[in-house]
């Protein structure tokens, strides 16, 4: 390959990391073009940790209250966090990223797997972040073992993921070796036209001898990098050694790990066979509940069809037997692929691949929900979003309301090119995926920037009836909602629609808890449960780890030993989260600090959305989150919904279907109020939603900046009495 | 008559922590069973019964995700 021309170029001299930090982070500007490396105060670490804090407080500093996604001064900022890197323990791979969202205009942190987050972090930088606007295609390399940055003019022809990425391994590589010393950031050409465009990062992969893919993939982080004209950034570094994060207690480290490690082994098999199937060991659990979305969260269930898409039929795909942990060390294992899958469609049409997932996630948003249940439609369906660089669950999450739209007639043939976009209809859909990639046509330009957008456009351009689009568009400040049906858990909606950024299920899945065990029955509950657990998951993205570990496997006797509620923690873990930070730090938290962290943040965050959006950061919901909305929604349940308007003194003999699905939905929209109530004030924010100043005081966050915006939009009457 | 996770559910002498699983289409496989507030270890689900008028409580921990 020929060598690309070096627009700009740096030196520095690598910081080792002493306890999890570095204390110092990159900054380079891709306009200008310009780098500097800045420190990292005590007070950022105090009060930020690190990984998506890091990136929050980068981000809250480089951009304006009025800054949108495609201005020059927003940035890509990417942090590990002082866990990340350690190989002793799974699950320590994660790079968190945030950005101010196309999809909402405010900010959005992401988080993927794969070697970038430590090799970044080896190579001397706690985050980096990207700001500016190339005129040029350019790659950014980060080279931790000369101690250089450089900025080259891309010679990629196809920025598509796999294939740059590959390409990027084999160039910067110096054997097959050394080619597990890279790791690449890509998107695609999806990206470009679309708001949801994904981040791809790798990692080689010895045994295949194939780069692999895992997704920062939510909120648009991918838009923003090829919006920058950055075909991709690479960061390399081949020094590693067992102890690179310089821990103060290694000897507790390895012993947490091996524990961890034992229990997998000895359990996984029984409980999640993440080692064998990945969160595809879902699949019939969600459906067997009614939480798996079919066709467009119409269903929660199908039972004629739920066989084809069993996790047996996906075991049988994924290649068995090999180590599919995407950072060293993790023996869950769950990054599973298919091999030597041969492309039907598309530019790929005829190529044998290996195929990264699909996940639990995938197989709903790009299968049930578009109403298709075959695994290899969603294999290639899955391959081409991370290829184009589009986040799976928004792409699949608009086609299944796109579908919606067709089959209730609020688009025709005529506006959509002659697809027949109907549910099920597979090859359309591919069809319509393969235009978006490249923006073929109006229709599917505009299909690309989610549904928010499209809401607005289809009304103007089509005449489609708003309403209707506004009651089944499952999106929530702009965001698609991800693969679980919420309808019948009151704490779900919060664990979706009561977020910092929308409705992803990173921040709380309560359905089980709420809606199965019962656990939850008053407001004050769920708001409980809709404190501590966002505030929990919070904890894993400021110090660099995976959430699966923490509770996709439990020690054999936790729910032996704990009571019912405390049991869904798994209190060891927690143990173990609180032994390894301290190993790693030097620090002395104990478990109740997690949360307090974990709060600085979440609350940071929070008056970061309402700076961004003016005082305007709502909390939306759509109806078809809350309860049925046409008639074979109600009637595919009749008994269970007939029941439920029984349960709130409504006798449903002699009323037409309407006429109930009606009444639900002003008695749940009432209940939605309930709860918003309860959570904001146990989240000590006011009736907006907003932190209020003595929130901000307790966490230590009072920056005058920050008690400034709180102080702008709040008004007195805005008080939770 | 039982109460599986507060709702009622019919009792029959014999009925095992199984039944009632069957009973209620509980097919997860993360999921922890108290009978009076006493846990139940998976391996004696089958065989462990359930008296009459028992609290039953069949709990779900979360995973996926």
């Amino acid at each position: 390959m020929d060598k690309m021309k070096v627009l700009a170029e740096w030196s520095y001299t690598p910081t080792k990391i002493d306890k999890g930090y570095t204390r110092k982070t990159l900054y380079v500007n891709v306009g200008e073009p310009r780098m500097e490396i800045r420190d990292v105060t005590q007070d950022m670490i105090d009060k930020f940790t690190g990984g998506r804090g890091f990136d929050l407080k980068l981000l809250w500093d480089a951009v304006k209250d009025t800054t949108k996604w495609n201005d020059p001064e927003n940035e890509i900022v990417l942090s590990g966090g002082p866990l990340c890197g350690i190989t002793q323990y799974p699950g320590t791979g994660k790079c968190y990223a945030a950005f101010i969202s196309p999809l909402s205009g405010q900010t959005y942190d992401s988080n993927s797997g794969g070697y970038w987050g430590p090799l970044t972090k080896f190579s001397g930088f706690d985050a980096i972040e990207i700001q500016g606007k190339s005129e040029k295609e350019i790659i950014i390399f980060i080279n931790g073992d000369d101690g250089k940055i450089q900025i080259l003019e891309s010679n990629q022809p196809d920025i598509n993921a796999y294939t740059i990425t590959e390409n990027l391994h084999e160039y910067f590589a110096t054997s097959e070796a050394d080619k597990r010393s890279i790791s690449v950031v890509s998107a695609g050409k999806g990206a470009e036209t679309s708001y949801f465009g994904c981040m791809n990062m790798s990692f080689y992969d010895p045994r295949r001898k194939v780069t692999r893919l895992k997704q920062a993939g939510r909120g648009g982080g991918g838009s923003i990098m090829r919006d920058k004209k950055i075909a991709a950034m690479v960061v390399k570094y081949s020094k590693m050694t067992g102890n690179e994060n310089n821990v103060v207690d290694l000897d507790t480290l390895q012993k947490v790990g091996v524990k961890l490690h034992k229990e997998i082994h000895d359990l996984d098999d029984s409980q999640c066979k993440m080692r064998k199937i990945g969160t595809a060991h879902l699949n019939e659990i969600m459906d067997e509940y009614h939480l798996l979305p079919v066709n467009n969260y119409k269903f929660g269930q199908n039972s004629a069809e739920i066989a084809k898409i069993h996790s047996s039929e996906y075991e049988k795909l994924f290649t068995q037997g090999l180590p599919d942990g995407c950072w060293y060390g993790c023996s869950m294992a769950c990054a599973k692929a298919v091999d030597g899958f041969t492309i039907q469609t598309g530019p790929c049409k005829g190529e044998k691949v290996t195929v990264d997932g699909p996940e639990y996630e995938t197989v709903a948003s790009l299968g049930s929900n578009v109403g298709v249940f075959d695994p290899l439609w969603t294999i290639e369906a899955n391959f081409y979003a991370d290829h184009y660089g589009v986040d799976t669950i928004s792409l699949g999450t608009t086609l299944a309301f796109v579908c919606e739209c067709f089959e209730l007639g609020l688009i025709n043939k005529t506006d959509t090119n002659d697809l027949e976009l109907r549910f099920g209809n597979k090859k359309d859909i591919m069809e319509l995926i393969h235009r978006m990639a490249v923006g073929t046509d109006e229709f599917a330009a505009i299909v690309a920037k989610g549904i928010r957008y499209i809401k607005k456009a289809f009304a103007e351009k089509y005449n489609s009836d708003a309403k209707t689009m506004e009651a089944i568009g499952m999106e929530g400040q702009g965001v698609e909602t991800s693969e679980y049906v919420p309808k019948e858990s009151i704490a779900q909606w919060g664990g979706y629609y009561l977020t910092l950024k929308g409705p992803q299920h990173d921040e709380a899945w309560l359905i089980f808890m709420d809606m199965v065990n019962k656990q939850l029955p008053t407001y004050e509950d769920k708001a409980e449960a809709l404190h501590y657990f966002p505030n929990f998951r919070t904890w894993f993205s400021l110090v660099g780890l995976c959430k699966l570990p923490w509770n996709d496997v439990e020690p054999a006797n936790n729910r032996i030993v704990n009571p019912p509620k405390e049991a869904a923690k798994v209190p060891e873990h927690v143990q173990n989260y609180v032994d390894i930070f301290n190993a790693v730090t030097g620090k002395a938290i104990k478990k109740e600090d997690l949360v307090t962290m974990s709060e600085k943040v979440y609350n940071f965050q929070r008056v970061f959305q309402v700076r961004m959006k003016q005082g305007n950061a709502f909390h939306n919901i759509p109806l078809r989150a809350l309860g049925p909305v046409f008639a074979d929604e109600w009637d595919a349940r009749k008994d269970y919904y007939d029941g439920k308007l029984k349960e709130i003194g409504v006798e449903p003999a002699g009323l037409s279907t309407e006429a109930k699905i009606q009444k639900l939905q002003e008695y749940r929209l009432g209940m939605w109020e309930g709860l918003k109530t309860a959570v904001y004030k146990r989240r000590g924010w006011n009736k907006k939603g907003i932190p209020t100043v003595e929130t901000l005081k307790r966490l230590g966050i009072d920056y005058p900046e920050v008690v400034a915006v709180v102080e702008k939009y709040s008004k007195p009457e805005d008080v939770i009495a | 008559m039982i109460t599986v996770n507060g709702d009622p559910l019919d009792w029959h002498p014999g009925m095992t922590v199984q039944d009632v699983l069957d009973a209620k289409s509980y097919t997860f496989r993360m999921i922890g069973v108290w009978v009076n507030d006493k846990p139940v270890p998976k391996g004696e689900f089958g065989t462990f019964v359930i008296p009459d008028s028992a609290v039953v409580q069949a709990i779900h921990m979360v995973s996926g995700g």
